[in-house]
């Protein structure tokens, strides 16, 4: 029997993006479908960053189209795209300067209900509750990571965007990072994962998109993950 | 010279009058200039406005509306002035501003300068550049009070109170509660903020219009102290960007505390050696820019 498709959380298809005059994006076509965990490999400044900004409406210019949950985007401001329930963690992190880890915590609009309360929040990450009254950038790399992290889970968006949030990080924090992943995935979010390589997430991706130089080159589902690991090592130039 | 505690005191209230609007002033600057990167040029121009508000609805508007008997009172004329004014600033920011946020900062910065020019040569046309006296102040408001070391105009005093209540109130709010975190957060990353679902370009707006309401709110403040004169904001503006500078553009407490402290210590030179009292604070602007650069309370970027 053939499995019921997934429904469609994120579609994008022939997605241009620009910044100023480059021209970046060339017509991007993915989907994610609810509940599923994808990621976007691809080498440095092959374009995955300005995916996820695009899908945000962050890029200068962006044409084609992006839907969420059925719903056109390409013509929405950042904020309302934001409202239709997807969480963001920039590749910088993002963690304001000015503000404590708790107003951190509490910045992103609550959109609807189901999203994890701050007890929640305080429990699955002990160390933000001991650091709340803390400025946000007095934290160190991977309490920094975990408060972008955990932020985005407030707000009962079911749509992750989550971009290299391993990087530079401590063995044992990419590791409590795969668990959280892990967890998240469990409770039904549906997860868009910028990676460097396919290493990290592995075991919990169902499938691999590969981008290169602003098309995606290719699509690896998890089943040929094993059997594409050349093509793969290939592509990211490992 | 002989310096009695009286004489010093005296010239140190009056200075904190004086510092009062330059806190407020300078704290409206500095919160446009943290969310819209803008050099507001045309701040005088509306703290101006809010003093012709003040004068022409005690004045001019009963004519106007028909009913002779009809004056704007001063309280009144406190809420009111603030309002029209705000309005105007979200009008500027909507029509005009908005349009320049792509640009270098140094468009919005020339396009408040022309419209201060603008505002300022309309009214210098209309009305007469030596000043008109503002003559709608409060009966409980006359006479002096006894503060122990000296009387003080009740006026002035009422200025100094309202003032520090409305600076602090501003500083509270963004610091302390959950609509200033998206302040500070939208001073900081705006597209961030933005990706969080906050509508950033509406706080902006209302961003520039509570700056734009501060200032009137001080030219209602000032109208019965100065007279209300065309050009009543374009010489304000020079002292009060002279703050700005020695404070760094980057702290509302740095605004506030600086335009307080730079008025005393003009009300102090006053004492001390009073044909220096107009530009001491240049000076002090001179020296704080060749030992600190950023200003007192600016950081380092
Ligand atoms: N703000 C920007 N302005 C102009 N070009 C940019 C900007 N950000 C990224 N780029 C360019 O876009 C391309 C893709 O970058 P990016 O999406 O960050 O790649 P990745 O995340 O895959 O490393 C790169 O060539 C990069 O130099
Ligand atoms: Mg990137």
């Amino acid at each position: 029997m053939l499995e019921p498709r997934p429904e469609e959380m994120l579609k994008i298809t022939g997605l241009h993006a620009f910044y100023e005059e480059s021209h970046i994006l060339h017509g991007i076509d993915l989907t994610v479908g609810a509940g599923e965990l994808v990621t976007l490999l691809g080498r440095n400044g092959a374009g995955r960053t300005t995916t996820l900004k695009s899908i945000m409406g962050l890029v200068g210019r962006r044409s084609g189209s992006i839907t969420i949950n059925g719903i056109e985007t390409i013509a929405m401001p950042t904020h309302r795209i934001a409202r239709l329930g997807i969480g963001y963690c920039p590749e910088e992190r993002g963690i304001f300067s000015n503000l404590t880890v708790e107003e951190n915590l509490l910045l992103p609009l609550v959109v609807r209900e189901g999203g994890m309360s701050l007890a929640e929040l305080y429990e699955m990450f002990p160390n933000l509750q001991e650091r709340r009254k803390s400025m946000g950038t007095r934290l160190s790399g991977g309490e920094q990571q975990m408060l972008a992290m955990a932020r985005i889970l407030r707000t009962g968006g079911k749509l992750l965007l989550l971009d290299e949030i391993t990087e530079g990080l401590a063995p044992v924090i990419v590791q409590a990072m795969g668990r959280l992943i892990g967890q998240l995935k469990e409770r039904g979010f549906t997860i868009v994962l910028v990676e460097q390589n396919f290493h990290f997430a592995a075991d919990l991706a169902d499938r691999h998109y590969v981008i290169e130089s602003g098309v995606i080159a290719d699509m690896i589902p998890r089943d040929e993950l094993a059997s594409s690991t050349d093509k793969l090592n290939q592509y990211l130039g490992v | 010279m002989e310096l009695s505690f009286h004489t010093v005191m005296s010239q140190v209230m009056l200075g904190l009058n004086n510092g009062v609007f330059y806190a407020i002033l300078s704290l409206g600057l500095a919160v446009i200039f943290g969310l819209l990167n803008i050099v507001n040029f045309v701040h005088g121009a509306l703290y101006m406005l809010g003093a012709y508000v003040a004068l022409l609805g005690y004045t001019m508007l009963g004519p106007l509306l028909g009913k002779p008997d009809f004056h704007l009172n001063y309280w009144a004329a406190l809420v009111v002035a603030p309002l029209v004014v705000g309005l105007l600033g979200i009008g500027i920011e909507r029509t005009m501003l908005r349009r320049l946020r792509k640009f270098d900062h140094l468009y919005g910065l020339l396009l408040t300068f022309g419209l201060a020019l603008i505002i300022q040569g309309v009214f210098t046309n209309y009305f007469n550049v030596s000043g008109d006296a503002y003559d709608a102040k409060p009966e409980v408001l006359e006479g002096a009070v006894n503060l122990g070391f000296m009387l003080f105009p009740k006026y002035r005093l009422w200025v100094i109170v309202i003032s520090l209540v409305v600076c602090f109130s501003t500083w509270f709010v963004i610091e302390r509660t959950k609509l200033g975190s998206y302040l500070r957060a939208g001073t900081e990353n705006p597209e961030l903020v933005k990706a969080f679902g906050i509508n950033v370009p509406l706080m902006i707006t209302l961003t520039y219009g509570y700056g734009a309401a501060l200032a009137a709110f001080a030219g209602v403040l000032a109208a019965p102290i100065y007279s209300v004169s065309p050009v009543m904001g374009s010489e304000m503006i020079i002292t009060v960007f002279a703050v700005v500078v020695i404070g760094g553009m980057g702290s509302i407490m740095g605004a506030i505390i600086t335009g307080l402290l730079l008025g005393m210590v003009e009300g102090f030179t006053k004492v001390v050696y009073a044909p220096a009292s107009s530009t001491v604070i240049f000076l002090i602007m001179v020296l704080v820019l060749l030992i600190k650069p950023t200003g007192l309370f600016g950081k380092e970027s």
